[in-house]
């Protein structure tokens, strides 16, 4: 913990510090708490300076620092081993003080970070283009989308966050102010730093600003929908002689994966175990109602598939809030995932990117601590079997306590150097990430 | 470092290899004295042919026991000397792991060893519907290992995007000489990311694991001619301001179809002051709206004739007069250097008129080939090596074209990489504080600098040692008798 905190007079000295920066500082309260750790103080710079800064006196002072965009993802990772400073982002501009600067002829528009993505992307559709990023919260901001690499259904086209960044700005836990990247899409110039703090949780540094390549909004979209039956009436795959209703869906997802319709997205949407599931395919662009109904047709045998001009109200929203899996494996064991995952006869919901097999699973908050470990650790065991990973995004303190959230990872004592190299007081989001880093 | 301070670790690799997987003739050791960027040369000390990443691994522990720099090498046919072995140092080369270890459809990737080429992948899997998008221009000769080295790109990165984006695994050999794999399944820091593009200043790929997309229902080339350059960059700002992204945009200027003509005798229109080469591809619906979109556009915006390839010979016509032009300008020039600086793709108009003035104001002649759609400029430019003086002006063209680039808020390579080439344009492009945080990576990958060093950064630096993780305050701040300064 902060002991140098601990007395008195030292925290009174760093608030000084923090007040003499010139940026709103104010007490924290319990609702500012991160995975039930809280800090103590919330600043909310305006631009990248102003968080050096920030830094500076946090190094001085040796606070540890949590930065934070909307909140939404902010209870992921594991909680902090100590938290005396949130940056709240909300109100990070660009250097001139502006929220956007978009060069539509580029396709190309860097923003701050605390820049709720929706309303990026309100502003980028004036001129017919998007960033092609789902949200699949229904908010978040662009700095803790990069930080979480939290990514939604269109990964299957577009992949995700670290795929359209093309510049990133952050400031470093000694305050050094880094750029890398640029303004221009084709860019090999040094190494990119965008991609190592996409997905680092606040722990390598505070990301202030962020540059995308963009996309033309697509000409049409469809989403084209079959209910499956429950699984043992599913049709089979005729090279097998087993009725498995996943090898239906196996098959089913395999042809739209590889569907010269290409489809931007396919979606399964699981809400029970024993019962039949949903899978709906994205069209977008040009032609959108003839590509869709080909697939429409590939669909048929499956059951009754329909096209419609909006998304089915599960598309890219989270199967559940409070306690939250990530599945990941190769796409050809999408289904072997699922059936480990009903296996474990739990009431889970599972829904998710299942031609780019990365799903989420959602268990019931009460499930009680053994059932879930017991789960976290059987089907992450089976998944690892099958070359994938589980983490855990969310879930209570209470619950999660003594489980890994992050699981292992072969590169992780690579991934420790990085960390000292960049934070070597280990004050930036202290223990929440990958192997307590 | 004198070639007898090599003779121990070359006897432990003889001893590690074999015999036949070492090179120490100084005759055999200036056929890898360069890569394609030929006017830097160093003979590297030994050369060493592995056939596993154990042995790639062992190599690497033998170099960091004698403190010896290691540079890998593919086929060697980078553009900026990234692969300028070291003479006092081993040069690593892959040719001897060619292996396509696995070809996995239903999870629609590829296992290889880095000294594959790019094109023996697709080749491997286009009957079966599928192949690797990255196509860089060398793609007959250079190898997936270098790919991932220098994050390449290709005609078609436009649409489909680069090494990095294509390559969901890899094994590598750290600088220490570990083996470990970067997967983008694992949890953690994205260090497939961070490890792709690294020049091979973070390691060794010793297995690539790509990514195998579909190939598109249908292709559509087309070429137009125009009477100047700015008609024809009208054309590509209506095409992408029309909302298409087609998988190439590709263009050459009069001189540069000149120097084509007489290489392959592309027989390109006559008269043609600009050609543009555009590829739509995808779903057969998408891609003939799309053509009627762009023929209409390149008509508006002046193109004078329009020839369309739907099949592969007519297409494979179109791209040769394209794809040749680096070793075409030969024909019209003794020597040449290449430019790689990227735009933004609305500043190509006035940067290439500044190109021209430049031309101008050192008699400096200048072919035009680039990746319009993406901003990414190939300047060739032309100088006779036997004129006193004439590559020197050369140089200073070619360096206040990179300074163009970076003033419009460009960057100095688009695909090409820094090497030592351009290494000394990174401060222009980066504060001293941008260079020193991607040093911070340098330093948690190879806190002694033995891979590759020399590239990317203008200056080494030494790491240092990490500082002591704080795990609690010292007694004496604790107890606020001392402070931390």
């Amino acid at each position: 913990m902060g002991a140098p905190l601990e007395a008195p007079l030292k925290a009174q000295e760093a608030q000084k510090a923090l007040r003499e920066t010139g940026v709103t500082i104010r007490e924290a309260t319990c609702d500012d708490a991160v995975g039930g750790v809280a800090p103590r103080w919330v600043a909310l710079p305006e631009n990248t300076g102003e968080v050096a800064a920030l830094m500076r006196v946090s190094a001085e002072h040796d606070l540890a620092v949590v930065p934070a965009g909307d909140g939404t993802k902010l209870g992921w990772g594991s909680p902090p081993e100590r938290c005396d400073l949130l940056i709240d982002t909300c109100c990070l501009l660009l250097g001139d003080g502006s929220a956007v600067d978009h060069s539509s002829g580029d396709l190309v528009a860097r923003a701050g970070a605390g820049l709720p993505l929706s309303v990026l992307n309100s502003m980028l559709s004036r001129s017919r283009q998007e960033l092609a990023l789902d949200t699949p919260l229904g908010a978040g901001t662009v700095g803790g989308t990069l930080a979480t690499a939290v990514a939604g259904p269109r990964r299957l086209r577009h992949g995700t966050a670290r795929d359209l960044l093309i510049g990133i700005t952050v400031v470093l836990a000694d305050g050094t102010i880094a750029t890398s990247g640029g303004n221009v899409v084709k860019n090999v110039a040094g190494y990119d730093l965008g991609k190592l703090f996409t997905g680092s949780y606040g722990t390598l540094g505070v990301i202030t600003e962020a540059t995308f390549r963009l996309h033309p909004i697509p000409a049409g979209r469809r989403w084209v929908t079959v209910d499956l039956p429950a699984g043992p009436d599913l049709p089979a795959s005729p090279a097998k002689d087993t009725l498995d209703g996943l090898d239906g869906l196996d098959t089913l997802v395999a042809g739209l994966a590889a569907s010269q319709a290409e489809p931007s997205a396919v979606e399964l949407e699981w809400p029970d175990l024993t019962g039949g599931a949903t899978v709906s395919a994205l069209v977008e662009g040009v032609a959108a109602d003839a590509r869709a109904e080909a697939v429409r047709t590939s669909m048929d045998r499956y059951g009754s598939a329909r096209i419609t001009a909006e998304a089915p109200t599960w598309w890219s929203a989270p199967p559940g809030e409070e306690v939250l899996l990530e599945l990941r494996v190769p796409p050809a064991a999408a289904c072997p995932a699922l059936r480990a995952v009903a296996a474990r006869g739990l009431p889970a919901r599972v829904r998710g990117s299942v031609a780019s097999a990365v799903l989420l699973a959602a268990l019931p908050e009460d499930i009680g601590e053994a059932d879930f470990s017991g789960f976290v650790t059987g089907v992450r065991d089976d998944l690892r079997r099958l070359g994938g990973a589980l983490t855990v995004l969310a879930a209570p303190p209470a619950l999660a306590r003594g489980i890994d959230r992050w699981g292992p990872s072969g590169a992780l004592p690579l991934m420790r150097r990085i960390k000292e190299r960049f934070d070597p007081g280990r004050r930036m989001s202290p223990g929440r990430f990958a192997g307590g880093i | 470092m004198s070639t007898k301070t090599l003779d121990e670790p070359a006897r432990r690799f003889e001893e590690l290899l074999g015999p036949g997987s070492v090179i120490t003739d100084p005759v055999r050791l200036r056929t890898y004295e360069c890569d394609g960027l030929t006017h830097h040369r160093v003979t590297p000390g030994v050369v060493v042919l592995p056939e596993s990443a154990e042995q790639v691994a062992a190599v690497v522990r033998i170099c960091n026991e004698y403190g010896l720099p290691f540079v890998a090498r593919g086929a060697g046919t980078g553009l900026s000397g990234g692969a300028l072995p070291r003479a006092d140092g081993v040069l690593v080369v892959t040719s001897k792991m060619r292996r396509i270890l696995s070809v996995d459809l239903p999870n629609r990737r590829a296992t290889v060893e880095p000294g594959v080429t790019n094109l023996a992948i697709t080749e491997a899997v286009r009957d079966l519907g599928r192949y690797y998008a990255p196509d860089p221009s060398s793609q007959q000769v250079c190898t997936i290992g270098g790919n991932v080295a220098e994050n390449s790109g290709g005609a078609h990165c436009l649409k489909y995007g680069f090494t990095v984006n294509h390559v969901v695994g890899l094994e590598i050999v750290t600088p220490d000489g570990d083996i470990v794999e970067l997967s983008d399944i694992d949890p953690g820091y994205d260090l497939l990311g961070a490890f792709i593009g690294s020049e091979g200043t973070l390691g060794i790929a010793t297995k690539v694991v790509v990514r195998l997309s579909r190939l598109p229902e249908a292709v559509t080339t087309l070429l137009a001619a125009f009477e100047d350059i700015e008609r024809g960059g009208q054309a590509v700002s209506a095409i992408i301001g029309g909302g298409i992204v087609p998988a190439a945009i590709e263009m050459m200027d009069a001189l540069a179809v000149e120097a084509a003509e007489a290489a392959v005798a592309c027989a390109y229109p006559e008269g043609a002051g600009a050609v543009l080469i555009v590829e739509l591809d995808g779903p057969a619906e998408e891609v003939a709206y799309q053509f009627g979109e762009v023929t209409r556009l390149c008509e508006e915006s002046g193109a004078f004739e329009i020839r369309v390839a739907d099949d592969p010979a007519e297409r494979a016509a179109i791209w040769r007069g394209r794809k040749s032009a680096f070793a075409a300008v030969g024909r019209i020039s003794p020597a040449y250097i290449v430019q790689d600086g990227v735009v933004p793709r609305t500043a190509l108009g006035g940067v290439l008129a500044s190109i021209d003035a430049l031309s101008r104001e050192y008699g400096i002649r200048v072919a035009n080939v680039f990746h319009a759609g993406d901003g990414n400029l190939h300047p060739l430019v032309l100088f006779d090596d036997a004129e006193p003086g004439a590559e020197e002006r050369a140089e200073i063209v070619s360096g206040r074209i990179l300074d163009l680039c970076i003033e419009h808020g460009g960057s100095i390579t688009g695909e090409h990489g820094v090497g030592v080439d351009k290494s000394r344009y990174m401060p222009k492009m980066f504060s001293d504080d941008d260079l020193n945080t991607m040093q911070l990576v340098r330093c948690a990958f190879d806190p002694r600098g033995l891979s590759n060093p020399g590239k990317i950064f203008p200056t080494p630096r030494l790491c240092g040692e990490v500082p002591g993780v704080r795990k609690g305050a010292h007694p004496l701040v604790e107890s606020g008798q001392a402070e931390h300064f």
